[in-house]
C-alpha cells in the first residue's frame, strides 16, 4: 500500500528577529515624528494676535539704554504698551521706516505709557550703530543676541516687522513690512491706551 | 666734563630709542589678513540671513560686512575658534556649518552611520538568505519538495516498484 505523500513543511522565514524589526520601525517612526514637528514648527509662529508674549530680555547698546539700564525684559514693562520693532542696517525698507518710528517714539515718550524697543536682527554692531546715528534714533535699542527674540514672534521674519504688546503682555497687533505713515502707527497704539 | 658725558649718553639713548620705536610699533600691528585667511573661517559659517549659503560665497552686502568683521578680528589677533564663538553668541548656532554636538543635534551625527550600518546588516542577511534558499522548480512539475524529500520520494517509488515485481 502506497503511503500518501504530503506537502513538505513550509521553509522557515529567515530575517531579522521580531524585536529588531519592531525597534527599527519605532526608530523610523520617531524620526518621522521629529521631522514633522520640525517642519510644523518652522512654518507656524509661536504666537498669534491675542497670545500672551513669552518673556524675553533685550541687551541694549551702550548709547541706547532704557531708564539707564543696559538691558530690559518684557515682564518688567507690564502696564505699558510695548512696541517691538525688528530692523537691521542692511534692510532698505527699515531705513524708510526708521524716521517714522522715531517720530512716534517722541510723540509717546513724554506720557511714559508706551515703550519702543528696537531689536537689531543679525547685524554687525558697528553698522547698526551707524544706522541708529544716521536716523537720530533715541529709543532703546539692542542686538538680538543669539537670535533668541526673533523666533518668538516670527521664525521666517521679513524685515522690518513690528509687534505691539498691550499693558497685560498680550500681542495685539503686528505689522509685517514697514509702516507707511506715522498715522498708521498711532492708529494702532492709541486704541490700546484708551483701554487702560 | 661729567655733565657733557651725561648729555652725550642721554642723546645716544634717545637716538637708539627713537630708531627702535618704529620697529616695535610695526611688530605690534598684525598684517592685514588675506582674503584666503578670511574665507578659511567664513566657509565654516553660514550667512545668518540667507538660507544655506556659506559666508565665503555669499554675495550680499551683509555678508561682505561679516567677512570684513572676520578680517578685523583676525587682525586683532583673535583665533578662528574665538571668531566662530562670537558669531554663535551673536547670531546663534545655526550659523555654524557643522552643528554643535549637543541635544538633538546628535541625531545629525548618529542617524546617518546607524542607518548605513542597519542597511548593510539587512543587505547581508538578505544575500545570505537568497543564497541558502533552494531554487523552486517550475509549477506543474512533481517537484514541490525539498531535495532530501525528493530522494525519499524516489526511493519509495523504487521500493513500491520492487514490491510489484
Amino acid at each position: 500500500m502506497a503511503q500518501k505523500l504530503t506537502n513538505p513543511p513550509a521553509v522557515p522565514r529567515r530575517g531579522a528577529p521580531l524585536w529588531a524589526q519592531i525597534l527599527v520601525w519605532i526608530g523610523l517612526l520617531a524620526l518621522l515624528v521629529l521631522l514633522g514637528l520640525g517642519l510644523f514648527r518652522a512654518e507656524h509662529p509661536i504666537m498669534s494676535i491675542g497670545s500672551k508674549v513669552p518673556d524675553f530680555t533685550l541687551k541694549l547698546f551702550d548709547k541706547y539704554p532704557y531708564q539707564d539700564a543696559n538691558q530690559v525684559n518684557l515682564v518688567g514693562l507690564r502696564g505699558k504698551v510695548v512696541v517691538v520693532n525688528f530692523w537691521a542696517s542692511w534692510c532698505v525698507t527699515c531705513a524708510d521706516e526708521s524716521p517714522m518710528m522715531e517720530a512716534a517714539w517722541r510723540y509717546y515718550q513724554p506720557a511714559g505709557q508706551v515703550v519702543f524697543l528696537g531689536v537689531d536682527y543679525t547685524d554687525v554692531d558697528a553698522k547698526a550703530l551707524q544706522f541708529l546715528t544716521r536716523f537720530a534714533i533715541t529709543y532703546p535699542n539692542g542686538p538680538d543676541l543669539g537670535t533668541r527674540i526673533t523666533p518668538i514672534f516670527n521664525r521666517n521674519i521679513a524685515m522690518p516687522e513690528t509687534y505691539i504688546v498691550d499693558q497685560q503682555g498680550i500681542l495685539r497687533a503686528e505689522q509685517i513690512g514697514p509702516y507707511q505713515s506715522l498715522a498708521d502707527i498711532r492708529n494702532t497704539i492709541d486704541p490700546l491706551l484708551k483701554e487702560k | 666734563m661729567k655733565t657733557k658725558t651725561f648729555i652725550h649718553l642721554a642723546f645716544a639713548i634717545l637716538v637708539v630709542t627713537l630708531s627702535i620705536l618704529p620697529l616695535t610699533m610695526v611688530s605690534a600691528q598684525q598684517p592685514t589678513p588675506s582674503d584666503d585667511e578670511v574665507n578659511a573661517i567664513a566657509r565654516q559659517l553660514f550667512c545668518p540671513i540667507c538660507q544655506n549659503t556659506p559666508l565665503d560665497v555669499c554675495p550680499t552686502q551683509a555678508c561682505h560686512d561679516w567677512r570684513e568683521l572676520i578680517r578685523q578680528m583676525l587682525a586683532e589677533g583673535k583665533t578662528p575658534d574665538e571668531i566662530k564663538q562670537y558669531f554663535v553668541d551673536h547670531y546663534g548656532a545655526r550659523v555654524l556649518s557643522e552643528p554643535p554636538q549637543t541635544g538633538l543635534n546628535w541625531l545629525v551625527y548618529i542617524v546617518p552611520p546607524v542607518a548605513f550600518l542597519i542597511g548593510v546588516i539587512l543587505l547581508f542577511q538578505a544575500f545570505r538568505a537568497w543564497k541558502r534558499t533552494p531554487k523552486e522548480p517550475p509549477a506543474g512539475e512533481a517537484g514541490e519538495f525539498a531535495p532530501s524529500q525528493k530522494e525519499e520520494y524516489v526511493s519509495r517509488i523504487e521500493e513500491e516498484l520492487r514490491k510489484r515485481n
